[in-house]
């Protein structure tokens, strides 16, 4: 097993062109150990989203070598990148991004559509469970509070047991409560030996992590673990 | 992604938009439905002709005067190109023609006729009693006049079943045809629907009574000449006879220059089919464009589908989905949508069969063949017109299609 999870080594990342440039990246490097909480803390426009779209293999640098555990993730093609986000990833989003038309264990059963998976109802089951939301597993997500929403989401990203659980902003949409209940759930998570890396621009939120780093105008500062 | 799996998530995706799949399926359903009526319609036309046709006599072959002759209007004048008597003769005899079962020479003339309760304008022809034979007729009450009559010159008519009763004549009355009294002796079978004529409207007199009451030309000229083989097979052996025998008695070496033409009822048959048949081609056409603009709804609304599912579609992404699971995903939506329509159109398409017939006497038949295209046909524009959006589907940036709300 690679002890290291992430690795950027001076990665930027470019939109547009000419005087259009907008450089969201600037040189980021920044590396993860398996079972580390990292909080990326920045106002909006400092490069969070970006980065969390590179680390997450949604997309590849303009420049830099980004390593996945271990593999050099430019050198995949789509499929694999797709692969990697399968098995190796779990997202958290801000908006939850929970299908409505779906009750609650099918949405989380998501992911084991595109692998090859047995028992996916069993296996959905038990990541809600393991969020607190056994009772809840008919309900569709338009019959669930937005706290236990996203706690749907996060069992969407623990079923697939992945490496790395990617988390943009998770209380963004919530109330104070339910915010804690799920920086909760991350903490108890990272506890049990998931690595979190968790985006915010909140610095409560970010206390919970164990590291936190900071982002400003596409570049990274560490910063004193809380 | 298994088939199973990628079916389910189709479905799934359907059912999650019931109205505006239904609606979508509409399209193709009435698509492949108008594909089979059309058809149906179409053959059972087809098929009504071929059996009208054979009804007028199969084995019946008609001789009329070349172009070039006025069709006996003045009698020929002893022009050697008008049909007479003695052609008609020379046809009915065995060693000139063994193939010939009967020949019936006919004048004809447009008659009023007066009855006691009422007047009818119809045709009268003048006919000999092979003209039952060689016009597969029968008589439903009295009897036709024989070749004794034919004789005598007798005064007697055989009606048709319309012209009968529009004259209120039953067998025995008396009718004036050209302000001379005539014995009604028999009231024809109806020859059902014909093609073109209606069979039941008119009255047969014996032609020689005929050519001296009423078209008043030469006692030896005749309008035309019915023949009937002995059999459907001896039909081309009988028109050989008939033709070499007139180009012999008509003196002319040419057969090209033939002051006579003989008409089959197949060559009736197979211009009426070549009519049917392009009717139904058609039919079937718009039916087609209707199925094709049907596949088109089935592509606006996967481009809908797409483009409102983007979110969807950036989160299946995130979460592992290959280009080719979203391809295959929205594939089978698309090819979904025309195969129930398509199945469902055939149940329709079945019942209007059975419907149109009953309602409005147009008969349809319906074989197997345009189900399977039309359904294969629904199901491959689906397939195509899928294509486009599933493509852009899957080729939505992962990043791009999770910011969309």
């Amino acid at each position: 097993m690679h002890d290291e999870i992430i690795r950027l080594d001076r990665v930027s990342k470019v939109y547009g062109s000419g005087d259009a440039t907008v450089r969201a990246l600037d040189a980021v490097s920044l590396s993860v150990r398996e079972g580390d909480f990292v909080a990326v803390m920045g106002p909006s426009g400092s490069g969070k989203s970006t980065l969390m779209h590179i680390l997450g293999c949604l997309d590849v640098p303009t420049t830099g070598a980004y390593h996945f555990a271990g593999e050099l993730v430019e050198r995949m093609s789509e499929h694999q990148l797709a692969g990697i986000r399968n098995r190796r990833i779990g997202f958290v989003f801000q908006q939850f991004h929970l299908l409505g038309s779906m009750p609650a264990w099918r949405n989380v059963e998501l992911p084991l559509l595109y692998r090859n998976t047995r028992e996916r109802k069993s296996t959905a089951l038990r990541a809600l469970a393991q969020v607190g939301l056994a009772d809840r597993v008919q309900h569709r997500p338009n019959q669930l509070s937005g706290g236990q929403q996203q706690r749907v989401a996060i069992a969407r990203a623990l079923v697939t047991d992945p490496s790395l659980i990617l988390a943009d902003e998770p209380t963004g949409n919530l109330d104070s409560a339910s915010s804690r209940e799920i920086l909760h759930v991350l903490r108890g998570l990272n506890d049990e030996g998931h690595t979190v890396v968790l985006i915010t621009h909140d610095a409560n939120v970010a206390s919970v992590a164990r590291r936190v780093v900071t982002m400003s105008d596409g570049r990274l500062r560490e910063a004193v673990a809380a | 992604m298994t088939l199973l799996r990628t079916l389910d998530t189709g479905v799934r995706g359907l059912l999650s938009h019931r109205l505006r799949s239904v609606l979508t399926t509409l399209g193709i359903l009435f698509g492949v439905a108008a594909v089979i009526c059309t058809v149906g319609i179409g053959q059972a036309s087809a098929a009504s002709v071929t059996a009208r046709v054979a009804a007028l006599g199969t084995n019946l072959l008609t001789i009329t005067p070349g172009s070039t002759v006025s069709a006996g209007v003045f009698g020929g004048g002893g022009s050697a190109s008008t049909l007479s008597m003695s052609d008609a003769s020379g046809l009915a005899n065995k060693d000139n023609a063994p193939d010939v079962q009967a020949v019936a020479p006919v004048v004809q003339a447009r008659e009023t006729l007066i009855s006691p309760a009422s007047n009818w304008s119809t045709t009268v022809q003048g006919s000999t009693p092979d003209w039952l034979v060689t016009n597969a007729r029968s008589v439903q009450t009295g009897e036709f006049f024989t070749q004794t009559g034919l004789r005598r010159r007798d005064q007697v008519v055989v009606l048709g079943v319309t012209t009968a009763g529009n004259l209120g004549a039953t067998v025995g009355s008396t009718v004036d045809i050209a302000h001379i009294p005539y014995t009604v002796i028999g009231v024809l079978t109806s020859a059902g629907g014909q093609a073109f004529t209606n069979g039941d409207d008119l009255a047969v007199v014996p032609i020689t009574t005929a050519q001296d009451e009423l078209t008043g030309g030469s006692p030896e000229s005749v309008q035309r000449i019915l023949l009937s083989a002995t059999s459907s097979d001896t039909i081309g052996s009988a028109y050989q006879e008939a033709d070499d025998l007139l180009l012999a008695t008509h003196h002319v070496t040419n057969p090209g220059q033939a002051d006579f033409s003989i008409a089959s009822q197949q060559t009736l048959q197979s211009t009426l089919s070549s009519v049917t048949s392009t009717l139904t081609i058609l039919l079937a056409s718009v039916a087609a464009i209707s199925l094709l603009v049907g596949g088109i709804g089935v592509m606006n609304i996967m481009l809908v589908s797409v483009t409102e599912r983007t979110s969807e579609i950036g989160l299946r992404k995130a979460l592992g989905a290959t280009p080719g699971d979203l391809l295959r995903q929205f594939l089978v939506e698309a090819s979904t949508l025309s195969v129930i329509g398509g199945l469902l159109g055939v149940g329709a398409g079945l019942l209007a069969g059975a419907l149109i017939p009953r309602f409005t006497g147009i008969g349809v038949d319906i074989a197997a063949a345009p189900i399977f295209i039309a359904v294969g046909v629904a199901a491959g524009v689906g397939l195509i017109f899928g294509v486009y959006p599933a493509v852009r589907a899957a080729r939505l940036a992962p990043i791009e299609a999770l910011r969309a709300e």
